[in-house]
């Protein structure tokens, strides 16, 4: 059989991210490489947050996914460079969006939104940027809860990191 | 020998975060309100995470066949090396969060500097640790300034706790002799560097909380090294009932 790069990473498309199944991990910006070695992929994934305990079964999907497939994988994890929300694609962005969640505001740490001195966080409902924090941490290590003033609807803010 | 002394390096670091990720789990369920069970929850699970990246590497720098389970699961009281501050009892959501915003103050600026330890899956986890511990940080001193000037009885109960926990702040900056070793190889964080700048931190946000910094400067030591206060032994005879009750069991 012959496989190839482009053809694992559109595999790789159809692994939902599992506490946010609207993405799908090349969304989340979380697989770093793909290698051929006689015929089984190695594939290296970096974790979002350390205690993510999605890790273990994003690797189970996708050994699952190319398994299907008939491909055998090998996945390895690293921790550098570190995750950082900047390796959301912009279309990881639009599905958050569309998902309800509003997506990072801003290029890596941003202090600014994280300490509430600017209302920066636009509501995924209405699109009003008259929103507040309610909790820096939310239903996952990866939100805060916010909610907008002017449809008075909570969401979940994907912070930046 | 230098194994020795990584492996030992690496443990404190890894014991600190499983306890104190232990305290906070003690939480779930029972926060005052919603939002704080799940931001103390959440931090935990940032501890823990932290924790199992020190104990695979230590695992691996063993190399004795011992997991990252193995470590956290398997060592008895004496093999435990995080400091004493993070062993303290939970006590009331004063005590909880003055616990948590001394030791997220070490925490940020230890983590700032391991950043840049020649060792390089240290200074990877580092990176990766410092994103989560600003917001462990932020979210503790917000909450000391708020409970210091806010009502009479929470300044009171605060203050209790900063009086109380005061003893155990010396032991974060205190070197032991694996401490001393690692810093010489450019691996470990020199204390005596990040002394004043944590200092300065928890100076700033008591004023800011109109608590009194304690004049009394002795101080508890001794969990580094293997010496603990009563507390430990209780959390690991729960942490750890599951695998001596059921030794090997998974989920």
């Amino acid at each position: 059989m012959n496989i190839d790069h482009q053809h694992i990473y559109d595999l790789l498309e159809q692994v939902p991210d599992p506490e946010v199944p609207a993405l799908s991990i090349m969304d989340l910006g979380i697989v770093r490489n793909v290698e051929l070695k006689n015929n089984t992929a190695e594939i290296t994934i970096t974790p979002t947050y350390t205690g993510c305990p999605a890790m273990d079964m994003i690797e189970v999907n996708i050994k699952a996914v190319l398994q299907e497939n008939g491909i055998e994988s090998n996945i390895k994890s690293v921790l550098s460079p570190p995750w950082t929300t900047d390796w959301l694609t912009e279309k990881g962005k639009q599905k958050l969006k569309e998902f309800g969640i509003a997506p990072p505001v801003a290029k890596t740490f941003d202090k600014l939104s994280l300490s509430q001195e600017e209302r920066l966080v636009q509501c995924p409902i209405c699109e009003s940027s008259n929103t507040k924090m309610i909790s820096q941490f939310g239903s996952t290590a990866c939100k805060s809860l916010f909610k907008c003033n002017n449809c008075l609807e909570p969401f979940d803010y994907f912070k930046c990191h | 020998m230098e194994n020795k002394y990584l492996f030992n390096y690496l443990l404190q670091l890894g014991d600190n975060s499983l306890i104190l990720g232990h305290r906070l789990s003690e939480w779930c369920g029972h926060g005052p309100i919603l939002e704080v069970d799940m931001a103390l929850t959440n931090i935990a699970l940032d501890l823990f995470g932290q924790a199992r990246n020190y104990f695979q590497y230590a695992a691996q720098v063993e190399n004795k066949g011992r997991t990252e389970d193995d470590l956290a699961m398997l060592r008895d009281v004496r093999e435990f090396k995080n400091v004493l501050l993070v062993e303290q009892p939970n006590e009331d959501f004063a005590y909880t969060i003055l616990r948590q915003f001394f030791f997220d103050a070490f925490h940020f600026s230890f983590l700032q500097e391991l950043q840049h330890s020649n060792d390089e899956q240290l200074s990877a986890i580092a990176q990766k640790s410092l994103k989560e511990v600003t917001y462990h940080l932020k979210y503790s001193s917000d909450w000391v300034i708020r409970l210091g000037d806010g009502t009479e009885i929470s300044h009171e109960k605060i203050q209790n706790a900063v009086n109380d926990l005061w003893m155990y702040m010396g032991e974060l900056c205190e070197e032991n002799e694996t401490d001393k070793e690692m810093t010489s190889l450019g691996i470990g964080v020199d204390l005596n560097d990040i002394q004043g700048t944590v200092t300065q931190k928890i100076k700033e946000i008591l004023q800011e909380a109109t608590l009194n910094i304690p004049e009394s400067t002795w101080n508890q030591s001794g969990g580094k090294n293997g010496k603990h206060t009563e507390h430990l032994g209780f959390i690991l005879s729960e942490l750890q009932w599951m695998q001596r009750t059921y030794p090997n069991m998974k989920w």
